[in-house]
């Protein structure tokens, strides 16, 4: 999916994140803040990139701000935040295909 | 993935509690709590525009976290909204145990409901008639339709009234000796008993009114609900504390029961326990008691 415009999904609540995407030219440039960095920067990198790919996210300049969330909450939002910058996050969603 | 179990039509429902679908710190470990139920929120309890959001994390709270023993039931938006539809297919998909249907009407909002559920177990290769469904009665009409509502659908294992929305439409305010919804209430209970589903009262919501909380609980237990619907986990160890049958309940349901069995034996129909005449229109509300009993940890006994 192509990211066509900006768009955000999450909060700053504890065990929350906030996802920002933005429209980008060179690949997936990643920004990470996280209240438990130390912990869990790197599974939460390897979340939501692998969550990334899998909706075929090529170019998008993402920030993520996370207040430590699980692993589905952060499927959760990046997923949310790639089908709200595609105007696709309303309806026919395709549960346990590439959501999942 | 968590697969969780078929729902079970009728079982223990004392408490049910609701947390918003969109909130990840309130619905990963929820089941900590004991609650019979929980009622994942995608209405009221979530603004316009986050909708979208909240069957995100809704759909992945139900495949990932482990609620074991306690159900999970989602309650999906009106059928006046643009919302309903997809919120049913990421109930479906995501293998709730049932649905509540907000602000229900008539026996056509059920049919409706469950034509659209139907539909998605197909889609997502959901076990047909897996997903059961309840209804919220919110207003004059739902109360008047209460039992064609109770009785649309096999899937059907009971209603609730939503006190704010009802008194909303009939121009009160709470009364604490419940006199507001007294009518209602009662209505509401007698076409669930006639139906045969079960039936829950509303929430209260004052946290710091601790005695009007428990003058009310145990109005619903004299009124014969089964359960109540919750807005936080501290109220429930008061409603599974008045809705379990006493000590001495059990024990005269015990002695009521093994007599009617000693006593039918013998061919005898009217007896006596304790002085109490008893005949066979006692003997279902005393199962029910050690029954419940049996649920709430205080019965071990062979009789149920």
């Amino acid at each position: 999916m192509q990211i066509l415009k900006p768009a955000v999904a999450g909060t700053l609540e504890s065990s929350d994140l906030m996802v920002t995407l933005e429209p980008g030219s060179d690949g997936i440039e990643l920004s990470l803040t996280s209240s438990v960095m130390n912990q869990y920067g790197r599974q939460i990198k390897k979340t939501v990139l692998e969550t990334l790919e899998r909706l075929e996210v090529k170019d998008a300049k993402v920030t993520v701000v996370d207040k430590g969330a699980l692993d589905c909450t952060i499927k959760a939002r990046v997923e949310c935040a790639v089908l709200r910058s595609c105007d696709k996050s309303d309806k026919n969603i395709d549960w346990g295909g590439v959501i999942r | 993935m968590i697969p969780r179990p078929k729902p079970e039509r009728f079982r223990l429902r004392r408490t049910m509690i609701f947390m918003s679908a969109q909130k990840p710190g309130l619905i990963k470990d929820a089941y900590i709590y004991g609650v019979d139920s929980i009622m994942l929120d995608l209405e009221d309890a979530v603004a316009e525009n986050q909708k979208d959001a909240a069957r995100f994390s809704l759909y992945h709270a139900l495949k990932t976290i482990d609620y074991g023993d306690t159900e999970v039931i989602v309650r999906i938006n009106g059928l006046d909204t643009p919302h309903w539809q997809e919120d049913i297919r990421v109930c479906v998909a995501g293998g709730a145990d049932g649905i509540r249907i907000a602000k229900c009407e008539s026996a056509q909002d059920v049919r409706t409901v469950e034509e659209h559920v139907l539909a998605a177990e197909r889609e997502f290769g959901v076990e047909e008639g897996r997903t059961l469904l309840m209804a919220a009665l919110e207003s004059p009409k739902g109360i008047l339709n209460a039992y064609e509502i109770c009785s649309a659908s096999d899937r059907m294992f009971g209603v609730a009234i939503s006190g704010g929305d009802f008194r909303k439409c009939m121009q009160t305010k709470f009364t604490p000796d419940g006199v507001d919804m007294m009518v209602a209430r009662g209505q509401m209970l007698i076409a669930a008993r006639a139906a045969g589903v079960q039936c829950f009262d509303t929430v209260f919501t004052n946290l710091n009114d601790e005695e009007g909380y428990r003058a009310e609980v145990m109005q619903n237990k004299a009124m014969g609900f089964d359960g109540k619907s919750l807005i936080n986990p501290k109220q429930i160890r008061l409603v599974h504390e008045l809705f379990a049958p006493t000590e001495k309940e059990i024990v005269q349901a015990e002695k009521i029961v093994r007599a009617y069995r000693e006593q039918s034996a013998a061919g005898v129909g009217v007896f006596t326990v304790d002085g109490k005449m008893i005949d066979i229109a006692f003997i279902p509300g005393a199962e029910r008691t050690l029954k419940l009993a049996r649920a709430c940890g205080l019965y071990e006994g062979d009789l149920v």
